[in-house]
Order: structure tokens, then C-alpha cells, then sequence
């Protein structure tokens, strides 16, 4: 017998009383819609330790850019299709789809999973009556990453809680030749612009509906909100920047052609990855900026793993799950890739653990961010609803989006803010009462 | 010829194909129709009970019914337009000689041969990005400020995209149909001393008529429903919202299906008022 | 007598046949040159057009991440199979419509016309509920039977107007010496039609392959074809020109190679009767 058949045999035999020691092992296909950014990629590329795990378990990918898998999987979803058994959804899916019954409980994962070790905040958000429905993959908040160099030569100093006042100042002095002195998200859709206008829009006091869910963009707050963001993103933004999400502006600041960047803290290690970023090692990073209102404009978001009810493998796609958003996991990221490339935000243990800590200088500022954000009481009016840079309520979705494309409009010069406040009234108004409020 | 067998055996052979699309008619256009009719939320468990006509009332009222309608006949009008007007030239071109005459029929051909999600991508991005893009670079070259194409010139841009999508196809029915035509007849007028645009427009022109018909029939067919170019450049965002469009806001983002059904039921009856407009031009031709 | 051209004339033509030739085809062009550059290349101002590092890492960084072969297997199997079976019904009936005709039949071909206007994301909830009933979501054979129909209006008449220029009496000269219906169609029409079906054959491989509605929501894991791989690549984080480009690529360059081969027979055959 030659040394490399042994060694086969050896490990298969190893394997093999790897799971022999499971009780019941699962097994079966476990289809997996994700979306197709770099933490999810990253994972596909380490389904061979998971293999490895669970042999029976056969795992499927169906890698989606951010609006087709929205639309594939709530299609999916509402029919009971059964076309999935693992659906990657946010905070915002997650409270709604739960309370109808569309996902299974996730209670029952094993232990050393350690439930109690999720950050409060985003457990919180992916609970429905106590229970657990998505388990999560990463979490983030928003808050200000700026670039140092330019700070310093435009002679200011960026404090750890900036005042939208102070950004509109540093913007107006790092402006200069192709560098923008902000990037902000402009594109349409409730989870482009929407999700920094209403986050932002809690700063200034701002609410989407009041206790009778009547629209409030007729409000003095929303006008605010809305002419101080498009002064500041007309005078010192990037051209075509209604045409900008989350994906364009990281290329901007990747380029070294944004002054100061507000958006998911996910976006951090992006941009200190000297491989990617040709600014990595001067990016500064600041809470998201507030008017001294008690609020501040960042916002609350968990990429998350669910199980819809309509899933023929359940066992098999919560095993999935529970070797994914394990703290295991964490650890197999940072073996392979560093550990500033481990997917941040759910648990505390990270946030305790030396090595990300001295890894991840943005570690400390994305925790307190997402600490800071309070999804039950997002505006300092009282609110019917919950969510900070979304409305739980199935109509969100459609109406933010339209909502969305009457600001974009308006970034694009092609309305003024008080017609573009009129119409996302008009047409709020309208959809709320179609759908019954 | 047609003998009463021979009836009869046609209409058995006819059969498989009208049944098939009369069923792909009816089916989903039947609880397209029921929906309509329904208050039906899925993210509110489904169906709510049935509202008349209060769907279909909803639907036109609201502000973004008219301008998408508009919106909707611009970009099929123009793309139309700059298709059969460019396809015309470029098919007279391409029928003189010429060295290379093969490969710039490839050339000229390819775009046809593109996935719609493709080309929307490659010219959203690799051209269009007001800083990435290569019409960006090319204008700073010029020293000029970069045109914002997709949201200041949103709607030329689709119409661009779209065009260049569909050239080829017109370019090559255009192409078949000049190919076609008699050269003795227009060396005779050639002859006569009539100068190249009498010639265009009294013997070219003509003769193409019915296959500029052709072109614009099925084009339209296919106009009427596109989606993917807005679908990955504007989202319906900056006045790019067809009816198509907004259909799928409300069936698919807004998941109000009773309300998006009596959409399609209005897309439907749209559709076939610009067919049997159509048909009533093409109608005649076709038979001739 | 043939026309005589000066060759001032044609080296016009040619210079200008080819300026536009090139025009046209730039964006393919640029997007094949973009996917051989790295990611920094891609974006650089000015550009670069030829002289870069020429890299197959897009290619293989795609391949990694994607199972192409099981997209693309599923893009030939759905678009041939669509018409394959579009063709077995297309046939019979655009041969009974053209040489049977009745006086219903124009209406009945502007009817199925019409049958292409439903609009797709109008009908998506009835079909993906008939669907699931059927168990069809996420086959093949769901895939090819709602292309087919979706596609058979356009060939059924692309295919009647190529049969009635097919003259009636050499069908009537080959029934008088006995044969029958079968070997009329299999052994006199088919023959003589092959140009009009093959050309007719390949518009609908065409409209199959890009397909992009409904092959993007009817389909998971295992029958998404090339429509599908490309939403994975449309934009993530970061820069990605350079392997959106790959991946596009790697979409179109089946059918547009298949397109040129067969260019030729696409010319001489796409003319809708447009043609007498």
C-alpha cells in the first residue's frame, strides 16, 4: 500500500467518525440565494471545510446582484415556491416574513452556536416574538470615512461625533480638482438613497409617518434634510451622483475621488485593503454626523440567513446556516484571509478578540455605530413604526423606491426639493391608502 | 388545390399551434384578469377580497400612469425612427461594393447577437459612468465636462442603447429586400440622367416600403415589453419608467398584484391598440 | 450590362462601410479588449487601448467563482430545445396556412401575433403559480416550453411567408404522382423551404438565448442559463469592469459565433416576405 492511498484511507476513515458523531447527520441539497457581494463570494470559496463537515450536504449556489435576488426570493417567498432553502435577507424582510409564517424558527440551533453572543442590537432586529428567524451573516451601520491626508491638508480635524454642519464645511474644503469632497448615495431605490435619506432624516427629526400613518414629507424636517443634502451634494459631490449607490461610491473612494464617504461601515475594510484601495492607509473613520437632536443619521442593517417554510431541507439548510454565521466561521475567514477581511458585526465576542481588534482599526467606531442605533425608536417624534433607515411594513419597499426615484430626480437637477417633496407625499399617500392604512 | 381532404388535414395540422397559444393566452391572462378584480397583497396573506374596479381606477389615476404611456410610445417612436432611417442608409451602403464586404456585414450585424442585459450592463458602465465611463474619459480628453448620460439624458440614452440593439436586425431585412431590387430598373433611370435621390425616393424607397413595415411590426412587438436596459440602467428613475416598468413596480416591488394585474390588463389593451394600428398599415401590404 | 464602378468609388464606399462598421461593433469590442486588462486598467484615464498586460486572470477568477459549463449547458439545452419544438409545431401550421389557406387565415396569424404583446412582468404571478403547481419552476423543460410560446408567433409567420413563396403547383405535381401528405411536406416542401427554416431556426436560437425575464424567474440552481451567470457579475463591490467583462464575454461569444458562421444564411432567409 503506498503512502497516499493509506493517507486516503486514513482521512476518509477520519471523516468518516467525524460524522458518525453527529446523531442524525443531515443530508440533501441545500440551495443557497446570496447576494453576490465580497463576504459571500469569500464564503462560496470555503464551502470545502463545510463539505468536509457535513459529506451528505450538498450545497447549491444561486449568486444574485442585490435587486434580482430581492425580487427572486420575495417572489419566491410569497408563492411558497420552495425554490430555496437558504435565502440571504436583511433586517428589513426579516420582522415582516416572520410574522407571516414564511420562516422557520432558527431556536433550535445547536448550542455552541451561542445565540447570546449576537450583538443586542441586531439580534433584536432579526427577532419576532422571541424567536430567532434569520441568524446573521454580517451586520453594519453607517458613519463617516474620510480621507486623513486630505483632512489634514484642508487644516481641520475630524471629531469622533462630526455635526452635519462641520461635514458641509470639511466637504467645501476638500473639494478641489477631480476629489469630491463627499460621496453620498444617490441612486434610486429604498435600499440606495433611501436607506441614507431616512437615516440621515431621523438627524434632523424627521419621520416617515405620524402615529395615524399619514406621510410626513410635507413636514418643515424633511425639507430640511432634503435641501441640505442636495446643497451639499450638488456644490461638493461627485458628478452623475444620482446615478451612485453603495457599489459606485467605493469605487470613488477606492480612486482616492472622495473627500469623506458616509455609508455602511461593512464598507471599512474596502477601503483599507491596500490590494483594492489605492487610499488604504489614510482613511479616517467618525460616528455619522447629527444636528444635536439626539439622534444621528446612521442606520441599522443584518445581511442574514433564513430558511423559508416552503424549504424541503430544513435540517440540513439550519446546519448550513449554523456553520456559516459560527464564530468557527469567523476564525476559518481569518486563517485564510486576514483578519480584517472576517465578516464584522454580529457577535461581541469579536469585538473582544485581540487579534481583530489590533487587525481592524475601524473595529471600535463600526461597534459603537451599530450600538447607537435604535431600530424601536428611530426618530425623536413618536413613531407607529420601527426601523431606522426602513418602515416594517410590507408597502416600504414599493413606496421608498418610487420615493427614491422623485429624490434622484431631484439630485439630477430635474425637479426642485419642495416638487420633489410634493410628489413622494403624493404618491405615499396614495399607496398607503391602496394598501388599506 | 384545396380539396375537402386537404381541409382537413391543414386544420389538423394548424391545431397544435392554435391550441398552445390560445391556452398560453388564456390561462394567464384569465387570472391576470381575476387578480385585477381582487385586493391581492401576498405580503398580507394573499388574497383580500374582491374591489370592482377599484384597481383598474387606482391604476390610471395615479400620477405615474400618463407620463409612463408617454413615456413608453417616445421610446418605441424613436427607436423606431432612428432604426429604420439609419437601417435604410446603412443597408444602400452595404449593398454597394466594397473590399471587406462580409466582415462589415459582421460587423455591423453584431450587436443583434447580444443578450438586452448584457449591452444595457457594457454601455451602463463601460460608457455611460460619468467617471469610469469611456464617453467620460473621452470628453475630459476634449476638455469638455462629462455628459451625465443616465440621469441628464436618461431617456436618449435608453433610446441609444436600445437602437444599437435593434439596428442590425432592421440593417439586415432592409439589406435582403435592397438586394432584391431590379438593377436593370435603376441603371435604366440612371440612364434618363435621374440624379441618386430621384432614384432614392422614386425607385429605392418604393420598393423597400414593405419591408420598412416588416421592421417596424415586429420591432414594435418587441419595444413594447423591453425591460432589462431599465431594468439595469435607470431603474424608472429620471423619467424612464414605461408602462412595462411600471407594471413591475407594483406586481414585483410593491407586491400589489391585484393592482399591477389591471396594469397588464391596460398594457394588453395598449399593446393592441398600437397592433391593430400597425396591422391596418401592414394589413394591406401584407398580402400584396 | 453590369454595373462598372471606379475604384475611387468603391475605396469611398469601403472607407465608409468600415468607419461604421467599426463604430457599431466598438462596444463588443471594447468589452473583449477590457476583459484581458486588470481591474486598475479598465477604469484608467486616458485609456489604454492596446498595449496593456494582457491577463487571463478575469477569465479564471470567473470560472472559479461559476460554474460556467453547467450556464452555458443549460442556455444551448433551453434555446435549441425551444425550437426544436417551436419548429415541430411551426412547420405543420405555417405549411397549412399557406397552401390551405381559408379566408381566417390572415386573421389568425395577426391574432397570434398578438399573443406577443401580453406583456411578461404582467403575467409573472399566474405563471409562476401555474408553475409551481406543475412542478416546473427551476427545469428545463419549463424553460423551453414558455419560450417556445413566447417565441412561436414570430416563427410560425417567418415561416409562412417563406412557404407562400413556394409554388403551389409543384406541391399539387407531387401529389398527383401519389404521394402522400407526409411525403409532400417531408420530401418536396422541406427541401425546398430549408434556407427559410434554417434562417427561421436561428432567429429563434437568438431571441431564446437572450432571453432575460423569464429565464432569470424560473429558474434556481439547476436550469439558470447564461442570463442567470451575468446577474452575478452586474455589479458588486469594488471594481469590476474588467470581470463583468469576462463574464459577458463569455455570455455572448456562443451565439455570436454561431451568428457570424451562419451569417450568410441569416441575411438570405430573415426577410419576412418582404421580399417578392
Amino acid at each position: 500500500m503506498s503512502i497516499k492511498t493509506s493517507l486516503g484511507l486514513a482521512s476518509a476513515l477520519a471523516i468518516a467518525a467525524a460524522s458518525a458523531s453527529f446523531a442524525q447527520s443531515p443530508s440533501g441539497t441545500v440551495t443557497i440565494a446570496t447576494v453576490n457581494n465580497g463576504d459571500m463570494i469569500r464564503m462560496q470559496g470555503l464551502t470545502a471545510d463545510f463539505n468536509a463537515k457535513y459529506p451528505d450536504i450538498t450545497l447549491e449556489w444561486v449568486t444574485l446582484e442585490e435587486n434580482v435576488l430581492r425580487q427572486r426570493v420575495t417572489q419566491d417567498v410569497a408563492t411558497n415556491g420552495g425554490q430555496f432553502d437558504v435565502m440571504t435577507i436583511g433586517t428589513y424582510e426579516v420582522p415582516i416574513w416572520g410574522a407571516n409564517g414564511w420562516l422557520v424558527s432558527l431556536d433550535d440551533l445547536p448550542a455552541e452556536w451561542n445565540a447570546d453572543d449576537l450583538l443586542p442590537a441586531i439580534r433584536d432586529g432579526l427577532t419576532v416574538d422571541g424567536s430567532l428567524y434569520a441568524a446573521p451573516f454580517y451586520g453594519e451601520s453607517s458613519m463617516v470615512m474620510y480621507r486623513t491626508d486630505l483632512m489634514e491638508a484642508a487644516g481641520l480635524d475630524m471629531p469622533d461625533a462630526p455635526t452635519w454642519d462641520f461635514i458641509r464645511e470639511a466637504a467645501a474644503a476638500m473639494t478641489e480638482g477631480d476629489v469630491y469632497g463627499i460621496c453620498l448615495r444617490g441612486k434610486a431605490g429604498w435600499g440606495e438613497n433611501m436607506a441614507f435619506l431616512t437615516a440621515m432624516s431621523n438627524s434632523f427629526g424627521a419621520r416617515w409617518f405620524d402615529m395615524d400613518w399619514n406621510a410626513q414629507f410635507d413636514s418643515p424636517e424633511w425639507a430640511e434634510t432634503l435641501t441640505f443634502y442636495n446643497d451639499l451634494m450638488t456644490n461638493y459631490g461627485p458628478p452623475g451622483a444620482a446615478t451612485n449607490g453603495f457599489n459606485e461610491n467605493l469605487t470613488l473612494f477606492q480612486q482616492g475621488r472622495c473627500g469623506m464617504w458616509i455609508d455602511a461601515t461593512v464598507a471599512a475594510s474596502f477601503v483599507t485593503n491596500p490590494n483594492d484601495s489605492t487610499v488604504a492607509d489614510s482613511v479616517g473613520f467618525a460616528l455619522a454626523p447629527d444636528n444635536g437632536l439626539g439622534r444621528r443619521g446612521n442606520w441599522l442593517w443584518a445581511w442574514s440567513l433564513a430558511v423559508p417554510a416552503g424549504s424541503q431541507s430544513t435540517e440540513a439548510a439550519k446546519a448550513f446556516i449554523a456553520w456559516a454565521t459560527s464564530s468557527d466561521y469567523t476564525a476559518l475567514v481569518a486563517e485564510n484571509e486576514g483578519w480584517a477581511n472576517v465578516p464584522p458585526g454580529t457577535r461581541t465576542s469579536l469585538y473582544e478578540n485581540a487579534d481583530y481588534l489590533a487587525a481592524a482599526p475601524f473595529a471600535e467606531m463600526t461597534l459603537q455605530s451599530i450600538n447607537s442605533a435604535d431600530p424601536t425608536s428611530p426618530s425623536i417624534q413618536d413613531v407607529p413604526y420601527t426601523g431606522v433607515q426602513f418602515v416594517a411594513i410590507p408597502e416600504f419597499a414599493g413606496i421608498a423606491t418610487e420615493v427614491g426615484q422623485e429624490f434622484a430626480n431631484m439630485l439630477a437637477g430635474q425637479q426642485t426639493v419642495e416638487q420633489a417633496l410634493a410628489n413622494a407625499q403624493a404618491l405615499t399617500t396614495d399607496a398607503m391608502e391602496a394598501a388599506g392604512y | 388545390m384545396s380539396t375537402k381532404a386537404s381541409r382537413n388535414a391543414a386544420r389538423l395540422m394548424l391545431a397544435p399551434a392554435v391550441i398552445l397559444l390560445l391556452g398560453w393566452m388564456l390561462v394567464p391572462l384569465t387570472m391576470t384578469v381575476l387578480f385585477s378584480f381582487q385586493r391581492y397583497l401576498p405580503m398580507r396573506g394573499g388574497f383580500q377580497g374582491w374591489v370592482g374596479f377599484e384597481n383598474y381606477a387606482s391604476f390610471v389615476t395615479s400620477s405615474a400612469f400618463w407620463p409612463s404611456v408617454v413615456t413608453t410610445l417616445v421610446i418605441v417612436g424613436s427607436v423606431l425612427v432612428i432604426t429604420v432611417v439609419l437601417g435604410v442608409v446603412l443597408a444602400i451602403l452595404l449593398d454597394q461594393p466594397m473590399w471587406g464586404q462580409g466582415i462589415v456585414r459582421i460587423l455591423v450585424i453584431a450587436p443583434f447577437f447580444v443578450m438586452p442585459t448584457v449591452s444595457a450592463l457594457v454601455w451602463k458602465n463601460m460608457f455611460m459612468d460619468p467617471v469610469n465611463g469611456l464617453f467620460s474619459h473621452l470628453s475630459r480628453f476634449f476638455g469638455a465636462e462629462p455628459v451625465l448620460w443616465l440621469s441628464e439624458a436618461s431617456m436618449p440614452s435608453i433610446i441609444l442603447i436600445v437602437s444599437w440593439q435593434w439596428l442590425p436586425f432592421a440593417t439586415l431585412i432592409l439589406l435582403t429586400a435592397i438586394q432584391s431590387l431590379d438593377s436593370e430598373q435603376q441603371e435604366a433611370a440612371e440612364m434618363d440622367g435621374a440624379g441618386p435621390f430621384s432614384r432614392f425616393f422614386f425607385i429605392t424607397l418604393p420598393h423597400l416600403s414593405r419591408a420598412i413595415t416588416i421592421v417596424i411590426l415586429i420591432q414594435t412587438i418587441f419595444l413594447l415589453a423591453i425591460f432589462a436596459e431599465i431594468f439595469v440602467t435607470t431603474q424608472g428613475a429620471f423619467g424612464t419608467r414605461t408602462l412595462t416598468y411600471l407594471i413591475y413596480q407594483r406586481v414585483l416591488e410593491s407586491q400589489n398584484v391585484g393592482l399591477g394585474s389591471a396594469g397588464g390588463v391596460y398594457a394588453i389593451i395598449l399593446a393592441n391598440i398600437v397592433a391593430l394600428f400597425l396591422m391596418r398599415i401592414v394589413g394591406k401590404n401584407l398580402d400584396r | 450590362m453590369a454595373r462598372t464602378v471606379t475604384t475611387t468609388r468603391k475605396s469611398v464606399n469601403t472607407a465608409l462601410a468600415w468607419a461604421i462598421g467599426l463604430l457599431i461593433f466598438f462596444p463588443i469590442l471594447w468589452t473583449v479588449l477590457t476583459s484581458f486588462k486588470t481591474e486598475a486598467q479598465a477604469v484608467s484615464d486616458p485609456p489604454v487601448w492596446l498595449f496593456f498586460d494582457w491577463t487571463l486572470d478575469n477569465y479564471r477568477t470567473v470560472l472559479d467563482r461559476s460554474d460556467y459549463a453547467r450556464f452555458l449547458w443549460n442556455s444551448i439545452f433551453i434555446a435549441g430545445g425551444s425550437t426544436v419544438l417551436g419548429l415541430l409545431i411551426a412547420v405543420p401550421a405555417a405549411w397549412s396556412m399557406a397552401f390551405v389557406p381559408s379566408h381566417r387565415t390572415k386573421d389568425i396569424l395577426l391574432w397570434m401575433l398578438s399573443t406577443k404583446m401580453l406583456p411578461a412582468v404582467g403575467v409573472i404571478y399566474p405563471i409562476y403559480l401555474i408553475f409551481i403547481k406543475m412542478g416546473l419552476l427551476d427545469t428545463r423543460t419549463g424553460l423551453v416550453v414558455i419560450l417556445m410560446l413566447i417565441n412561436l408567433p414570430i416563427i410560425i409567420w417567418m415561416l409562412y411567408t417563406y412557404f407562400k413563396e413556394i409554388p403551389g403547383e409543384i406541391l399539387e405535381a407531387a401529389r398527383m404522382d401519389g404521394a402522400g401528405l407526409r411525403n409532400e411536406i417531408t420530401y418536396v416542401l422541406l427541401p425546398m423551404a430549408l434556407p427559410g427554416i434554417a434562417s427561421t431556426a436561428l432567429l429563434n436560437l437568438i431571441l431564446a438565448w437572450n432571453e432575460a425575464f423569464w429565464t432569470l424567474n424560473l429558474t434556481a440552481a439547476n436550469a439558470a442559463p447564461l442570463t442567470a451567470f451575468i446577474a452575478s457579475y452586474s455589479s458588486p463591490e469594488g471594481l469590476f469592469y474588467a470581470k463583468l467583462s469576462a463574464a459577458s464575454t463569455m455570455a455572448i461569444a456562443p451565439i455570436l459565433i454561431l451568428g457570424w458562421f451562419s451569417q450568410k444564411q441569416l441575411v438570405r432567409g430573415l426577410t419576412f416576405g418582404a421580399v417578392k
